[in-house]
């Protein structure tokens, strides 16, 4: 079964992320609200009406595709235009429709162009302005921004952001990556084996995980992980910092850091080791900011600290949050 | 002494050696490859179109021995004989009608084996059987099939009532049934072909397409004339060609069934030549009847190859 008893429901006008490893089920999810594939028992509900029965192109919706789909017969124009044509709208008044989706996305020079004299950048575009074009209630991307490198990957985000948030379009956006999904969702479902495991903000997903799986899942590196009797415990190694360097006066839980090996990333540094004395076989990882000053060489052990209440603690049985404990308890 | 023999060695590869370092030149192993294909063609189609075309401007027939240049004599003589121009319609209509039924019924069967139902390699293999059996084996099943007496049509239907008791249908005997049942075997017979080709174009349509357009709010009729074909056009112009150059060039169905009869209503080209310059002797006139195919193979090659470049897609 690739999606198990999924309850979602969007806000109007709200971006929403499934976001998941890869096979989690959430593209067929997707799929199933757009009615491209057909769930075996429950509803799919659009503005309050249930469409089970109604075939894609009654569902009000547009979809993004991972490989944007583009019609490679068609023009740029011809592709936006389809939509419009496909729903019998009066064709006096596709070509403005059609030059007001391309001013919004800057492509009006590339109308004449076939999708393969395009780059991978402005074939999104040319996508996206294909979706918006018919003014759908829901807007469905799937991956839209995996075929990007890096560099235009950030800027497509952040367009693609400002644009949503003009239209007001509600928007469901499936990602395997945690960085678009912290960067875009207003919020985030978390996908795993068919199941949401949790939905939430995307800071409450990330620092108040509601299993070990979502814990695991969100953050790079992800959280560190030590048994603590019936309990695991876990906490993000940016929140793992040489002692002095906590400020405040939250209450800290301080442990001896043998630090094995430095890995400089530019903007920060990850320390690889293990913590002495109490729990000598798990790995850790710490995250330091390179504008912290450090003098750490392999091979020594330090005294590093994290705020009490940065550790999450988890059932080990079922790997669901519970609640939390005094740190130095059930040794 | 050991020194020497070690040089001897180095000097002289191994038989196996050598043959690895053949088959590491690329250059020879390429032209290795490509000669059985290159005396095929020159052997027994090169050298047979020079002496056709050496033959079809000459007077020779199987017993004279005199042979002379006539010039363009015999495609005169060709362009007034009716029965040659009878061949040239009869060509057309065969080759264009066949082609056509061809390509609607391939892509029917196409779409409806892209879809998964129970018992689909059972239909698939009933589907491509026809191309798989030797063409005259079939085709003389058909002869049957269309036998004036015990016809397996005529006795069904008069038995189901289509046919009343003086319907009596002599399928390879009446001029324009003849041509009917020729074409209805050629189509049979160049179906699973066409349908296998086109079966490719549709499943190299990324489905991504077909949601985009189902979700762009197309109707089946839409996505399959706007999207669908569009895209497996160049696909189906290979289909065609290959088809068409069949139609034009293939006499065995005929020649199994009717001879070209009744009265030349089922002649081609094609088996005009053969009767003429094989069987009749004469070799110029069947040489000149065989090579007014040629431009027209060849302009409908060309034609066809530069529209589906043009239409070239990703």
């Amino acid at each position: 079964m690739a999606v198990d008893g999924v309850d979602l429901a969007t806000r109007e006008g709200e971006f929403l992320v499934l976001l998941g490893p890869s096979g989690c089920g959430k593209t067929t999810l997707l799929r199933m609200i757009a009615g491209l594939e057909h769930q075996s028992a429950g509803d799919v509900l659009i503005g309050g009406k249930v469409v089970n029965d109604l075939p894609p192109r009654a569902r009000k919706i547009a979809m993004v595709f991972q490989s944007y789909a583009l019609y490679p017969h068609m023009t740029v124009a011809k592709n936006i235009a389809f939509p419009l044509k496909a729903q019998g709208v009066d064709s006096r008044t596709i070509p403005d429709r059609v030059q007001r989706a391309a001013a919004m996305f800057g492509i009006q020079r590339l109308l004449d162009r076939k999708p393969r004299q395009l780059s991978g950048g402005e074939r999104q575009r040319v996508a996206l302005a294909r979706a918006m074009v018919r003014e759908p209630d829901v807007f469905l991307l799937d991956e839209p921004l995996s075929n990007l490198d890096a560099k235009l990957r950030t800027m497509a985000r952040d367009e693609l952001q400002q644009f949503q948030r003009r239209m007001g379009t509600t928007t469901i956006y499936v990602t395997h990556d945690q960085v678009e999904a912290m960067g875009l969702g207003d919020r985030i479902a978390v996908m795993s084996q068919g199941k949401v495991r949790q939905l939430g903000r995307p800071q409450d997903v990330y620092y108040e995980p509601a299993d070990t799986f979502v814990a695991g899942f969100l953050g790079s590196p992800p959280m560190n992980f030590f048994e603590r009797g019936d309990l695991i415990a876990g906490f993000r190694p940016e929140q793992f910092l040489p002692k002095s360097a906590h400020e405040g006066t939250d209450p800290l839980i301080t442990l001896w850091f043998h630090v094995h090996r430095i890995e400089n990333l530019g903007a920060s540094r990850l320390l690889y080791g293990n913590l002495r004395d109490v729990f000598q076989k798990e790995k850790v990882i710490a995250n330091v900011p390179s504008t912290m000053h450090l003098h750490i060489t392999p091979g020594s052990a330090y005294e590093f600290a994290i705020k009490d209440k940065d550790v999450k603690y988890f059932d080990r049985a079922t790997g669901l949050r519970a609640d939390a404990k005094p740190f130095w308890d059930g040794r | 002494m050991r020194a020497s023999a070690n040089i001897e060695a180095a000097r002289a590869p191994s038989k196996a050696e050598r043959r690895s370092r053949l088959a590491d030149n690329e250059q020879w192993l390429g032209r290795a490859m490509l000669a059985p294909a290159i005396v095929y063609i020159i052997a027994l189609v090169g050298l047979p179109f020079l002496l056709a075309l050496a033959y079809s401007v000459t007077n020779v027939t199987v017993g004279n021995t005199d042979v002379r240049f006539v010039g363009l004599e015999n495609f005169v003589d060709a362009l007034h004989n009716p029965t040659f121009l009878r061949s040239l319609r009869n060509t057309f209509l065969f080759a264009f009608i066949s082609q056509g039924l061809v390509i609607v019924l391939a892509s029917f069967l196409a779409a409806a084996l892209q879809k998964d139902f129970r018992g689909k390699w059972l239909v698939r293999l009933l589907i491509l059987l026809p191309w798989v059996a030797p063409i005259s084996l079939g085709t003389i099943g058909w002869l049957w099939i269309f036998e004036p007496i015990y016809s397996v049509i005529n006795w069904t239907l008069r038995s189901i009532h289509v046919f009343g008791p003086n319907t009596w249908p002599i399928w390879l005997g009446q001029a324009n049934l003849a041509l009917a049942s020729v074409i209805t075997v050629h189509v049979w017979r160049l179906l699973p072909l066409a349908t296998v080709i086109v079966l490719g174009g549709f499943s190299s349509i990324p489905q991504d397409i077909h949601d985009a357009a189902s979700v762009d709010g197309a109707g089946f009729w839409r996505r399959h004339f706007q999207i669908t074909v569009p895209l497996v056009l160049p696909i189906m112009l290979v289909a065609m060609l290959f088809g068409l150059i069949f139609a034009f060039t293939d006499m065995i169905v005929i020649y199994v069934l009717t001879r070209g009869g009744p009265y030349d209503t089922t002649q081609v080209l094609a088996s005009l030549a053969f009767f003429t310059g094989i069987e009749g002797g004469n070799l110029a006139g069947g040489a000149a009847y065989a090579l007014f195919l040629f431009p027209l193979l060849a302009a409908s090659a060309v034609f066809l190859l530069r529209v589906a470049r043009r239409a070239e897609v990703v």
